[in-house]
């Protein structure tokens, strides 16, 4: 059980609030681990309340962190097995780097939730922020294995840079879902605002709702029946355009027919 | 404050000393003949290595290109945080860092003078800053000039002393040490969306070709009587078949050389020692290059070493970086200084198991081994070109040891494996040859008087590697001769110990090394005045900015060192 003594006002970095730095170590070194607050050095006990037994492997750790986390930055970061459990709303860099494990947010996870992950599982109950699953600013090494699994809405770039894995939203996007994609599924359940797919070379993206416009650079194939994402079978039917055509691209976008009357047009291109 | 490093192993190669044992005084920032033992302190360099300070040729720092790099990759910085400590300030970056963490790295792998090789002469202010901010080590900074309108001009008329009394005045202006010339030719014809083919291929709309403008710069450096050589950047650098046009570069300044010494430089030649007809038939051009290298003195090269690893790329060389970003897909920057040269910048990665570079990887090493005066080749990576600046202990290391050598090529590309000449060479480089690599070397070429070597009145700039040459075999523990390398057991600069055991113990400032080439003997008076009156002139049809704002003053710099020429030299 981990719960934070107060509020913060200045970020707070606790890369260390994970099952693998927690293994092997007694409650006693794990309080003294250290934590940045703003421009200050901390150690875990001063900012958070912990207790429960230690473990030897993070495989058999779970950490239960409850309160007010908004302001706490990297949980979970480079965790490869375990499980982190999370009540209230979480800060950015949520499971950052993470290869393994599991991370479930019973509220909302600010942005860059998942970023350059490469495995495990993080499932957000609420809503997530931008750049879910994105690399860090410059890097071209997005999300490549593992799944995110959103169930409220997500925010601008998701699945920036991916390269693989999977990235399920329940909700609804905002602009540029997949954006430089070159491998990996999305879905979004709900509707999606513009210009999903810009710049995608390979991977795949499934939009169930609503999409106010397509790229012009996204050409039409097919109208597919149905679409599997991760295994499981979605019915339709799709329109299925392939691009980014602007960068030579393969990737397939999925757009719903049912819900995009005004997508019609692109019929008489078939 | 006086020293005395007592009983290390030295190696001094301008002085002859080969691994001698014998202790070195230092007194006031110089080394002296004898100190009065009991007011100076001692330091104990037995069973370890002592040699002059590092000098770097060929590393791009500093300037708005390389800022430009730091701008274009926050994703560099990102990998390599170094925290904040007493003595040392915060600073990031692989291939890139930081100007503070720069100099703190050369300090550490006991580097103490490093040469900035391109500023375009309208970002000399801003290049000076960052120089001023990168602690420790001395500098010196060459002023791009091979592209430059004013150049090309008076080269196409054929008036080489108008032509010095002006590369003159740039040099007072910019504070810069020696001409670079990128691409000759080609970085102009790039503001046009074209390159130059060759040597003799003119260009657009001056009609002068580029091996005029090497010739003509060629005889300018030496009208001058400038320290170093030109500093050449050849012509279709990075495109297979180019050893052929690095073999006429040098062979058409063969007849300006007189006596033994030197009369250019190529710099990074590794990219410019390519065979073949396209990148799937690219071979090694090292073996050419080198058997001419050997026959002629008035050539000194440096290796452009490739390191596998992730890096950005950086020249004036705009279509050459215009090939890059085509060929990787990555971001670019692609980048025009008005009327003087060009620019561009790609994060590159080198890969063990692309065809090409591994062949690249094992030029540069053949270049190196097959070159067999090492006074005539320096250790370089082109940082970061071809590789950051860190990784010369690990490029140390391959040259001493053929095990390592032979280690790595069974892990790169296949291909490359079978055409390397690397498995035919059992050369290893002696630790006095390394001195000379490393230091000696580079500074005799860059005709530093004081710097790469341990005689009496020369700089106390001094490196203690914790290795004893007596008892190691370099071929077999190069991993510690690797380790030896990365961190000093002391670095002095200018006799105050500022690393000790790998850290910074005390961030002094380092200086600015410039040639005041207007007090050379062929520029009088009259004809160097003529030649800024006739730039003041012109200044407003070439330039945006005004020649106050571009002409640097000596007060501008921290810690300047005036190098006054004579025609004597």
């Amino acid at each position: 059980m981990i719960k934070p003594r107060r509020s913060f006002k200045a970020p707070v970095y606790a890369d260390c609030l994970s099952p693998d730095s927690f293994a092997g170590r007694s409650l006693k070194e794990i309080v003294k681990l250290e934590v940045w607050e703003g421009n200050r050095r901390r150690t875990l006990e001063e900012l958070f309340d912990i207790q429960g037994e230690p473990e030897d492997s993070a495989e058999k750790i779970t950490l239960q962190i409850s309160g007010d986390l908004r302001k706490v930055r990297m949980i979970g970061a480079n965790m490869t097995g375990g499980k982190i459990i999370i009540k209230g709303d979480v800060g950015m860099h949520l499971g950052e780097k993470m290869e393994g494990g599991e991370i479930i947010v019973d509220g909302n996870a600010d942005s860059w939730a998942g970023c350059m992950m490469t495995g495990g599982r993080i499932e957000v109950k609420g809503s997530a922020g931008d750049y879910l699953g994105a690399p860090y600013r410059g890097s071209r090494n997005g999300m490549n294995g593992g799944a995110i699994i959103v169930h409220g809405d997500v925010g601008n770039e998701a699945g920036c840079f991916m390269r693989g894995g999977v990235i399920k939203v329940y909700g609804n996007a905002k602009d540029f879902v997949g954006i430089h994609m070159t491998g990996g599924e999305i879905l979004i359940k709900g509707d999606c605002q513009n210009r999903p797919g810009a710049d995608m070379l390979d991977g795949k993206i499934v939009i169930y709702g609503h999409v106010s416009s397509i790229l012009p650079t996204f050409t039409i194939e097919d109208i597919r029946k149905s679409v599997k994402v991760d295994g499981e079978k979605i019915n339709g039917p799709f329109y299925r355009f392939s691009g980014d055509l602007a960068n030579k691209g393969q990737g397939r976008l999925y757009v719903s027919k049912e819900r995009n009357p005004h997508l019609r047009f692109y019929e008489k291109y078939l | 404050m006086s020293l005395l490093i007592k009983n290390g192993f030295v190696y001094d190669p301008l002085n002859g000393v080969e691994g001698e044992e014998m202790d070195i005084a230092v007194k006031d920032g110089r080394i002296v003949e004898k100190i009065n033992e009991r007011k100076a302190k001692i330091i104990d360099a037995s069973g370890m290595v002592v040699m002059p300070g590092g000098v770097d040729i060929h590393t791009h720092i500093a300037g708005s290109e390389v800022n430009a790099g730091r701008l274009l990759r926050p994703e560099d910085h990102f990998i390599d945080v170094e925290a904040k400590t007493k003595t040392t300030r915060s600073g990031v970056g692989h291939s890139i860092p930081s100007t503070f963490t720069t100099g703190y790295r050369y300090t550490r792998m006991g580097y103490t003078m490093i040469c900035n090789p391109s500023m375009p002469p309208l970002e000399a202010r801003h290049t000076h800053e960052e120089l001023d901010d990168t602690p420790i080590v001395d500098k010196a900074t060459f002023p791009l000039l091979g592209d430059w309108w004013f150049v090309l001009e008076y080269l196409q008329k054929e008036q080489i002393e108008e032509c010095a009394a002006h590369v003159a005045w740039m040099m007072r202006a910019t504070k810069g040490y020696a001409i670079k010339i990128v691409n000759p030719g080609g970085v102009e014809a790039w503001g046009f969306g074209r390159n130059v083919r060759d040597l003799d291929d003119p260009v657009p709309n001056f009609g002068v070709t580029p091996r005029e403008i090497v010739r003509g710069l060629c005889k300018v450096n030496k009208l001058l009587n400038l320290p170093h050589t030109i500093h050449l950047h050849t012509n279709r650098l990075g495109q297979p078949g180019n050893y052929l046009t690095t073999l006429e570069t040098m062979k058409c300044v063969e007849d300006l050389a007189e006596g033994e010494s030197p009369v250019i430089h190529i710099t990074h030649c590794q990219f410019s020692a390519f065979k073949g007809d396209d990148w799937s038939t690219l071979r090694s051009g090292a073996e050419e290059i080198a058997k001419y290298v050997n026959g002629h003195s008035h050539v000194t090269l440096d290796m452009g070493q490739v390191v596998f690893t992730d890096t950005t790329t950086m020249t004036a060389d705009g279509p050459w970086q215009f090939t890059l970003y085509e060929l990787s897909g990555n971001k670019w920057i692609n980048h025009d200084v008005e009327t003087e040269t060009g620019g561009g910048i790609v994060p590159f990665r080198y890969r063990r198991k692309s065809y090409v570079h591994a062949t690249m990887w094992s030029i540069a090493l053949e270049l190196a081994l097959l070159i067999k005066d090492p006074w005539k080749i320096y250790l370089t990576t082109d940082h970061p070109n071809g590789g950051p600046f860190t990784s010369y202990p690990r490029i140390i290391s391959w040259l001493v040891s053929t095990r390592v050598r032979e280690r790595i090529l069974k892990t790169i590309n296949k291909n490359a494996r079978k055409r390397s000449l690397l498995p035919s060479i059992d050369r290893e480089y002696t630790l006095s040859e390394i001195a000379i690599i490393t230091r000696a070397g580079q500074a005799r070429a860059l005709g530093l008087q004081n710097k790469g070597h341990l005689g009496v009145g020369a700089d106390a700039d001094i490196a203690i590697y914790d290795i004893n040459p007596r008892e190691i075999d370099l071929s077999r523990e190069y991993r510690k001769v690797r380790r030896a390398f990365e961190k000093t057991a002391y670095t002095i600069k200018g006799g105050k110990i500022v690393a000790k055991d790998g850290a910074i113990v005390e961030a002094i400032r380092g200086r600015t090394f410039w040639v005041d080439a207007g007090s050379s003997a062929v520029i009088d008076e009259e004809s160097y005045r003529r030649a800024s009156l006739d730039l003041k002139k012109r200044f407003r049809d070439y330039w945006t900015v005004e020649i106050e704002n571009y002409y640097i003053p000596e007060s501008y710099l921290h810690a300047p060192v005036r190098i006054s020429l004579t025609k004597e030299g």
